[in-house]
């Protein structure tokens, strides 16, 4: 029987109504009085020196207010790195400067160099053509073997394009080495995961607001987190003081990634509203975000797998090149590093596992991590390599993957790449897609498809994640310079409603109504009466904010700590009122009662005691019932999810179509079953995106050829079918009170190999035994050509 | 700059644009109604569809100036009279048929358009129709199976929540 209320239940959300009416609030629905528009010119050019920008001519513009350059900002902080990496070598990474405007060079095509506020966007768009830029056209290096070769430099000063070269593990190495060579099997692929565009559909917007009365800043912005944007303009771009600096996220229109970094245009509003006295908006087009949010994915991948005759695995072992792009995001170096390399051991026993990355500064967008981040392109290295194995062994594609699975047994277990996964069963999740996806029936739905003359293929995977993105001291000592616990403060009104203040960030994850869930079930109340609040520093705790899939696991725990507390501290209220000892006290379905007595005080009137304390031992306990927990995890958790695909491929055209997608997941305990759906959903359209349509790509001068939804394919709804998603095999995490593992990412870390594997299997059923591997996106010209050989 | 007049979600709108000025940015600025969203500047998002003349257009890819004299619909009118979801908004909620919310409003708006010409639509007609809606959010999932739901066919066996 599905449960109709609290932890397992599917309440409707109740922030959709906001959403349904037109009602939502997101930052470019904000209008402030007085308020001036801010439109930046951009590079046309890749690499280039900033010769000379003459603003004289934007100035005189009708309506303009402002024009901002470079050297403006020349003696201003840059925008950081956020996770250090140490080279193989022991040599600290390059951490080229980020300044607020380009000076002295532009690096990328979109690198924004000045910047005009005027009374309209139009005026401002205006002016920006009136700028004079002399920038000398430099050759621009976009390829990352060539950018390493030495082709052209993108950071003259650090004299290389390499940030890092790092291995992982470094002691493994020679075991690595040694078992390949022994093996009686190495298979080789070398493959691309293509660069993708994350496309949020609420474009990145900002509005910077001074109060020169009090000296007050806010920022009104895009953000997945706004205490971490909060403290990197403090700490590392402007300097303004923290407590002088609110930054409030509203409603977010998606992020998968790209709005978690902090972005120029942010520190732009807010030193123009400073400097004019008014509030300075603006707001991407569509073009803009194409060319200057962060991008995902773009390694460039050789995986070697050794294997016995019976297809155990004996190693994995990478070469990557993983692009930065021209700036150095906020967490890009961690991205294709520890949330790469440390799941190169994917789901299986093999004990060795040695992975090289070097990380390549091009003059592209800077690229930083997208929804999955790393574990996508681990997942897919893995995944296809077994597949290629499995095909060359004469195994079952499902069969080898199970002979290697880490068994139930072996939990806790120590992965080659590093990792203690906490728990899972993977053979479970196996067996529930065998079920789910009728892989039995597969032989019967390929010849009805034979007799359209289409060719059907199947295609299977398993992956595992680090999410719940993660525990401080462990990530500290892997070079992270944050923090990565999260917060909450749990408010009871007199009243008895209840304020839910959390640092998590909710763009579309429904927190507003999976939080709730939680407390309610905790504290035996009805959720209608909290309520969320979020993303704005000033009313919040300090929190790190929502990716990595972490807003339940960590979040959600600091939550139920927290609640935890406040039950605690009702409960000697409670016993104060009840003149008995805390001990005797039972908290059920939200009264506190005397053990063995009818004698009895409901939740509420505890609450209302708390702020009336009329006779209320003032000595022993405070007045008030307000709780705050920071939660630091012990560890990531490790979801993990077997999923079956099949394709149709035209033979004639090589268009290929999903005809059946099956998401078997391990989430742990669920919250809200609906919800945990839609995010598996969300995430496999991107992955068939990522595997079939999406790919963006520059030419060799550093122009971006794909810049908008005319040359950038977005999965529509007719690209993608009804999914099968499930998750029914539960093994809860160990080290979380809530027992959840996180579920944002999970559909676009495991649904791309899915693919890829399906569509060659298509291909080797037709009588191609060449195909071996074909790079995505797998648009019809490439499977066409694969097919020809 | 020009005068327009209109009827926005059954009341009289005006006011002065410039002949650049999009019907979007008239909706969104000075009428205020920022429910209608821009999420491209190439016409292809659907994030911006209201109704003119009860059909369904892209709010970006009409002047203002070319509604003059129009009856314009938008997500703000689409809720019953007593303020209560309608029809299609209701079964977005019931099928959670969105998450951001980012484009729902033009989701909303293409479904009510869908549905006035095809009272049943099948899968297939539903996926046809939203091509020009994206969403990068919900997998189209439950989108499709909310505006099913919203003509009256029975969705109980299309997988999962
Ligand atoms: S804003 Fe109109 S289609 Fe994208
Ligand atoms: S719900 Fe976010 S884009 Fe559709």
């Amino acid at each position: 029987m599905p449960k109709d209320h609290g932890i397992g239940a599917s309440p409707k959300r109740r922030e959709d109504v906001r959403f349904l009416t037109g009602r939502g609030k997101y930052t470019d629905d904000i209008a402030l009085q007085r308020q001036t528009h801010a439109v930046f010119a951009r590079s046309q050019v890749a690499n280039g020196r900033i010769v000379n920008i003459d603003t004289t001519k934007a100035e005189a513009m009708p309506g303009v207010l402002a024009v901002f350059t470079g050297a403006d900002f020349a003696d201003v902080g840059g925008n950081p790195a956020g996770w250090l990496i140490n080279s193989r070598d022991g040599e600290p990474m390059k951490e080229p400067k980020r300044p607020v405007l380009a000076h002295g060079k532009v690096r990328h095509v979109g690198d924004a160099y000045a910047a005009v506020i005027a009374e309209t966007a139009e005026q401002a768009r205006d002016a920006v053509e009136a700028i004079e830029a002399e920038i000398e056209e430099l050759p621009a290096v976009t390829d990352m073997k060539a950018a390493v070769a030495g082709g052209a430099l993108v950071h003259d000063e650090i004299g290389t394009n390499v940030c890092f070269d790092w291995g992982w593990i470094e002691d493994n190495r020679a075991a690595t080495d040694a078992a390949i060579k022994a093996a009686p099997h190495v298979f080789t692929l070398e493959l691309v995961n293509n660069r993708l565009v994350p496309n949020a559909m609420e474009p990145r917007a900002s509005i910077g607001d001074y109060d020169p009365g009090t000296g007050d800043y806010t920022l009104y912005t895009t953000s997945q987190n706004p205490h971490l944007t909060r403290l990197l303009i403090s700490a590392f771009v402007l300097g303004i003081p923290e407590n002088k600096l609110r930054v409030i996220a509203p409603d977010v229109g998606g992020g998968f990634g790209s709005k978690i970094y902090h972005y120029g245009e942010e520190a732009l509003v807010l030193a123009a509203a400073k400097k004019l006295g008014r509030p300075v908006r603006w707001t991407a087009s569509r073009s803009e975000s194409f060319l200057t949010d962060a991008h995902g994915r773009d390694h460039v991948t050789k995986i070697e797998l050794a294997c016995e005759e019976d297809g155990t695995f004996v190693a994995f072992r990478t070469e990557t090149y993983a692009n930065v792009g021209a700036y150095l995001s906020n967490f890009s170096t961690a991205t294709p590093t520890f949330l790469h390399g440390t799941l190169m051991a994917g789901n299986y026993k093999v004990p060795n596992v040695y992975v090289n990355v070097k990380a390549v500064f091009t003059n592209t967008a800077p690229v930083d991590a997208y929804r999955g981040a790393g574990r996508p392109e681990a997942t897919f290295s893995i995944e296809r390599i077994i597949d290629m194995a499995a095909r060359k062994l004469g195994i079952d594609p499902v069969e080898i993957r199970r002979r290697n699975f880490v068994q139930p047994d072996q939990f806790p277990f120590t992965s080659a790449a590093g990792l203690q996964y906490d728990t899972g069963n993977y053979d479970a999740l196996m067996d529930k897609l065998g079920d789910l996806a009728d892989l039995s029936g597969f032989e019967a739905r390929r010849a009805a498809s034979a007799a359209k003359g289409k060719l059907r293929g199947l295609g299977v995977n398993s992956y595992i994640e680090a999410c719940g993105i993660a525990p401080s001291n462990l990530v500290g000592v892997l070079g992270s310079r944050v923090g990565l616990y999260d917060a909450a403060t749990v408010r009871v009104n007199a009243t008895g409603n209840i304020s839910v203040m959390v640092g998590a960030h909710s763009h579309g994850q429904g927190h507003e109504t999976a939080f709730p869930q939680v407390v309610a079930d905790m504290l035996g109340i009805d959720e209608s009466s909290i309520e969320i609040v979020h993303g704005d520093s000033s009313k919040i705790p300090f929190g790190m904010g929502t990716y990595g899939s972490r807003s339940l696991a960590v979040c959600g725990s600091a939550v139920v700590r927290a609640t935890d507390k406040i039950i605690a501290k009702a409960r000697k209220i409670a016993a104060h009122m009840l003149e008995a000892s805390d001990a005797d006290i039972e908290f059920k379905d939200g009264k506190f009662s005397v053990a063995g007595t009818d004698r009895s005080v409901g939740f509420g009137e505890v609450a209302l005691k708390a702020y009336i304390p009329h006779n209320f031992p003032i000595e022993d306990i405070e007045p008030g019932l307000e709780e705050t927990a920071f939660y630091d995890p012990a560890n990531f958790t490790y979801p993990a999810g077997a999923y079956a695909c099949e394709v149709e491929v035209d033979p004639e055209t090589g268009v290929v179509s999903v005809e059946r997608f099956t998401a078997v997941d391990d989430f742990g305990n669920v919250i809200n079953p609906m919800i945990v759906a839609g995010q598996v959903h969300g995430g496999l359209a991107q992955g068939i995106g990522q595997a079939l349509f999406e790919g963006c790509t520059y030419d060799e001068n550093g122009q971006i050829l794909s810049a908008s939804y005319m040359d950038y394919t977005m999965p529509r709804a007719d690209d993608v079918p009804f999914y099968t998603v499930d998750h029914s095999c539960q093994t809860p995490c160990t080290h979380n009170p809530l027992g959840v593992k996180g579920c944002g990412e999970a559909g676009a870390i495991g649904s791309p190999p899915t693919i890829v594997n399906a569509v060659v299997d298509a291909l080797q059923r037709g009588g191609m035994s060449h195909v071996t591997h074909i790079d995505m996106p797998l648009t019809p010209a490439r499977v066409w050509a694969a097919m020809q050989g | 700059m020009a005068k327009v007049s209109m009827t926005v979600n059954g009341a009289a709108a005006s006011g002065e644009v410039e002949g650049r000025t999009l019907l979007v940015e008239f909706l969104r600025g000075p009428l205020g109604l920022t429910g209608t969203h821009v999420g491209c500047d190439t016409s292809q998002c659907g994030a911006c569809v209201v109704h003119v003349n009860g059909e369904a257009v892209k709010a970006c890819t009409m002047f203002a100036a070319e509604a003059d004299g129009a009856e314009v619909r938008t997500i703000e009118g689409m809720a019953n009279a007593d303020g209560s979801l309608g029809v299609i908004q209701q079964a977005f909620q019931d099928h959670h048929g969105l998450q951001c919310g980012f484009c729902t409003p033009g989701m909303v708006m293409s479904a009510a358009a869908l549905l006035k010409d095809n009272p049943k639509p099948t899968e297939a007609e539903v996926r046809k129709y939203l091509e020009g809606n994206i969403c990068r959010c919900t997998g189209y999932h439950n989108i499709v199976k909310a505006i099913m739901a919203a003509s009256g066919q029975d969705v109980s066996a299309i997988a999962a929540e």
